[in-house]
């Protein structure tokens, strides 16, 4: 059986990222498995403008800056299987995957890195009634026909959910001659970042419906109209608030969730919250040597942070290989970092403060949109760090360093909370 | 001139079609939808009965026990997947239990296996067993399919055999010659033939209409809604009933389909509109309140999908199998409703022996193949025998859905058979892409491109499913 130093699963910007840091850490001998014709991942598709603000200060498109860490990968020989899926995982790290060249193969690796991505929430999911026709499409679904494969959709949109790929499809729909008659949001606050919420929807006029939903589609073999409510505050569809649209087309943008199976086959302890595994401070999962990073293990904002975090992850990698080939162990104790008052999930979820290394970055998000607040870090009961915040909102993935003698000195849980100001 | 048409291209017109290819006849068989099996037979709860449930007289009695033996032989020699794995009916309180003793007494007197295994035992198979439910009684030979797996490898076998199939072909008007054969039109052709098989479904009424000014019958479709969980909910083992009962037939169930997901249902409604296939509110209120009375933690959260179909009900609550009054040769099978496919191929050997054969003469073709080659399954195979096909054809190494791991070699497969796959869900039917949590989300472009490609058309033609429901609408500026 072949063995590596590294396998990584996913070629995508995270996988790219981690493989760029594991290489640059002098871990040579690491392969990426990507399931699709050429790696960038979802970036592909993603051909509007906004990417590579925090990495490189400057606007990129997502497949020009896929292509900076393809190239920084090609320099540094970083091998690529391409039409190769990754079809199982086991805790051992022995890692299956198939192709049309080489078959079904087995192979054995020191760490594996889990990079592969989310899926988005379908329609079954949410309980839209009506028939089964043509014309209903998960935004991103919509998204890569259009710029992959250079297909329309539909003529007439209506979009439900907020998020960012429906918003940016809206705009994008739009240009392309497609009359977009609105978005609806469950939520009384938008799931989108606030600059598309301009860019996407206001500067073209298209309205936004928040505290509505869609319950109905109508149509005998392709979409005709659909039905919009609006919601009371527990999410019920509100008797009498009917409305219709003329339409050929919805699109759902209403939630991406990590994709986890090669996670469930090795046992992997998942975090119910964030539905991706759970992993300590360098991205390691309750399975020794398997990492996790990218839209895999929590759904991000910006793809600038999957870059910093899928190369903590790469850098986690390397400093495992090196332990394990010294003989060092690594730190006993753990110590958990939990989402307290109004905090949805931290990611990490564990740090080991007996072998801390570097400064930690945290990543949370806020349950409901709030004005005015603190951020209060807690360790051990007591407050390590308080962060005042004008406006925070869930749509915005927050980030709160420390530094690795804080929690070198750790003494028990840390729990990141959201507070009114005292 | 036709020996036999078949009207219905669902489980009962498919099997017959399959059983009558074994002889030398001239049979067609005409669907108004886009696919073989893409009404009834694709939208219900996927059970092979064991029988125990009809009341005694009945046809349903009769055929229920027979087709459902007939089922793993059946499977096996048309290479669909079947899976024994046993039910429960789920009794809560006295009065309930009185009635599993009722149809223990009927299994017993049927042949069907039947077991009463102690509440603890019971709980220990099934953990998630509702707290309310007091006595179980055990069926170990139900087993769930695909119906319209098995529906599409019976129209597989009778076309490679020779039978024509019309698709997209309703049937619009029978006529009667002087020489009392029939001539059953459609919008493309007319059909002259000395036997007509109306196994219209929901339609059944309707096509018998066309030759009668009284059916007999009067079909009322009845609307089934359903979640599907996904493969990674482990809820129940076993096909989990409630106790059936005359007013809501077999109630709320809970069901491990071939392929590892969960449904949850059916409601049991009336429909005004028989193209009224869409789910609803009431419908599925009414579902997530009932399986709690046999099955607790429902996780329907983890649902990927919910989906709604039609059973063709009659007043008779029962099969109507027989030829129409004063129409010799007019053959209705209609109001097949559950136990419609476990009894399929029971059906189809009762209306070969009692009318058909009274009608044509029935010679053996010694060329008729009766089985058919199965389809690969690659999430199944070991990694050697994956290796081996790969080998032969590299199609076969690469997946198109990441969910269920289906192969381009397995979708390549599909189209290219006879009744091959035409459309997107007709892909989805035959090998799985687009079933899983994803549902096609990723994989649906691929498909539509696999499909323009082996079709020869472009993929602003591919479509969902019926006629018109194109996905793509034109090329970007």
């Amino acid at each position: 059986m072949r063995h590596y130093e590294s396998v990584i699963i996913g070629g995508g910007s995270a996988g790219l990222a981690a493989a760029v840091a594991l290489k640059k850490q002098g871990i040579g001998d690491i392969v990426i498995l990507e399931k699709d014709g050429e790696p960038g991942g979802i970036l592909e598709q993603c051909i509007h403008n906004g990417f590579g603000l925090q990495t490189f200060k400057e606007q990129l498109s997502g497949p020009a800056y896929a292509e900076r860490f393809i190239r920084m990968a090609e320099e540094l020989g970083v091998e690529i299987k391409l039409n190769t899926m990754a079809v199982g995982l086991t805790r051992g790290r022995e890692v299956e995957y198939v192709n049309p060249e080489e078959g079904d193969v087995t192979v054995s690796a020191d760490t594996v890195i889990l990079a592969v991505g989310c899926y988005e929430r379908p329609r079954g999911a949410i309980g839209i009634h009506g028939p089964r026709c043509a014309g209903v499409y998960t935004a991103g679904q919509a998204q890569k026909y259009l710029n992959i494969d250079g297909y329309m959709v539909g003529k007439r949109v209506f979009i439900l959910g907020s998020g960012d790929i429906g918003l940016i499809m809206a705009r994008r729909m739009t240009l392309e001659g497609a009359k977009v008659l609105g978005v609806a949001e469950l939520m009384p606050y938008s799931s989108g970042l606030p600059r598309n919420m301009k860019q996407c929807l206001e500067d073209f006029g298209i309205p936004l419906y928040l505290s509505h939903t869609v319950t109905k589609t109508f149509g005998k073999s392709r979409l005709e109209k659909i039905e919009l409510m609006e919601v009371d505050d527990n999410r019920q569809p509100v008797p009498g608030s009917e409305m219709y649209f003329d339409c050929d087309t919805l699109l759902l943008s209403v939630g991406l969730i990590p994709e986890n199976h090669l996670a469930d086959d090795a046992g992997i302890e998942m975090d119910p919250s964030t539905k991706g595994p759970v992993v300590d401070d360098s991205y390691m999962t309750s399975a020794e040597g398997i990492f996790a990073c990218g839209n895999g293990l929590h759904v991000h904002d910006l793809v600038d942070f999957v870059s910093l975090q899928a190369e903590r992850a790469g850098e986690g990698a390397a400093r495992y290989i090196r332990a394990k080939r010294e003989g060092t162990e690594a730190g006993e104790r753990r110590v958990s970092v939990r989402p307290g008052e109004n905090v949805s999930y931290t990611v990490p979820a564990l740090v080991h403060p007996d072998s801390a290394w570097g400064n930690v970055e945290f990543f949370f998000r806020v349950k409901a949109p709030l004005d005015t607040v603190s951020v209060v870090i807690r360790g051990g009961g007591r407050v390590i760090r308080t962060i005042k915040k004008r406006k925070m909102i869930p749509s915005e993935m927050e980030r709160v360093v420390l530094t690795k003698d804080v929690i070198a000195g750790l003494s028990g849980d840390v729990v990141i909370s959201v507070e009114p100001q005292a | 001139m036709y020996d036999v048409v078949i009207i219905g291209a669902g489980i009962t017109g498919t099997m017959l079609a399959k059983d009558l290819s074994e002889y030398r006849l001239r049979v067609a068989v005409i669907d108004r939808e886009n696919d073989i099996a893409d009404s009834t037979t694709m939208a219900n709860s996927a059970i092979v009965h064991t029988g125990y449930d009809p009341e005694d007289g009945t046809l349903k009695a009769l055929l229920n026990p027979e087709g459902s033996r007939m089922y793993p032989d059946l499977c096996r020699s048309l290479g669909c997947r079947i899976r024994e794995i046993g039910s429960y009916v789920a009794a809560c309180g006295e009065e309930e239990e009185k009635h599993l003793r009722v149809l223990a007494d009927r299994a017993e007197r049927r042949g069907i296996p039947y077991v009463f295994p102690s509440v603890e035992k019971a709980r220990e198979e099934e953990p998630n067993l509702a707290d309310g439910v007091t006595a179980v009684l055990e069926f170990p030979t139900t087993a769930v399919i695909y119906p319209w797996e098995v529906a599409i490898a019976c129209a597989e076998v009778a076309a490679e055999n020779g039978t024509e199939i019309f698709l997209n072909s309703p049937c619009t008007g029978i006529g009667r010659t002087e020489r009392g054969t029939y001539v059953v039109s459609t919008p493309e052709r007319e059909l002259e033939t000395r036997v007509v098989v109306n196994a219209a479904g929901v339609g059944a009424e309707r096509v018998a209409s066309y030759v009668t000014e009284n059916p007999g019958f009067e079909i009322t479709p009845r609307k089934g809604e359903y979640y599907v969980l996904d493969s990674n909910v482990k809820l129940v083992n076993h096909v989990i009933f409630p106790v059936p009962s005359k007013e809501k037939g077999k109630g709320v169930l809970a069901v491990p389909t071939v392929y590892g997901n969960t449904l949850i249902g059916p409601n049991s409604d009336f429909t005004e509109d028989p193209g009224d296939i869409g789910t609803s509110p009431e419908g599925l209120a009414y579902v997530r309140e009932n399986i709690s009375r046999i099955v607790k933690n429902v996780p329907l959260n983890r649902a990927i999908r919910v989906f709604a179909g039609l059973r063709p009900v009659s007043e008779e609550a029962d099969f109507i199998l027989e030829e129409a009054e004063g129409l010799p040769g007019f053959v209705n099978a209609a109001s097949i409703d559950s136990p419609g496919l476990a009894s399929s191929p029971a059906i189809s050997k009762y209306l070969i022996e009692h009318f058909i054969s009274k009608r044509v003469s029935l010679v053996k073709n010694p060329d008729a193949v009766m089985t058919r080659r199965a389809p690969v399954v690659m999430a199944d195979l070991t990694s050697d025998e994956r290796n081996e096909l790969i080998r032969l054809n590299p199609a076969y190494g690469r997946i198109i859905c990441r969910c269920e791991q289906v192969s381009e070699g397995e979708i390549l497969d599909c189209i290219r058979r006879k009744c091959g796959a035409r459309t997107v869900k007709g892909v989805k039917k035959r090998v799985r892409p687009g079933m899983g949590r994803c549902q096609g989300g990723f994989c649906e472009p691929r498909v539509v491109e696999i499909l323009a490609r082996e079709l020869e058309i472009d993929p602003t033609e591919v479509v969902l499913d019926a006629e018109n429901s194109r996905i793509l609408c034109g090329e970007n500026r």
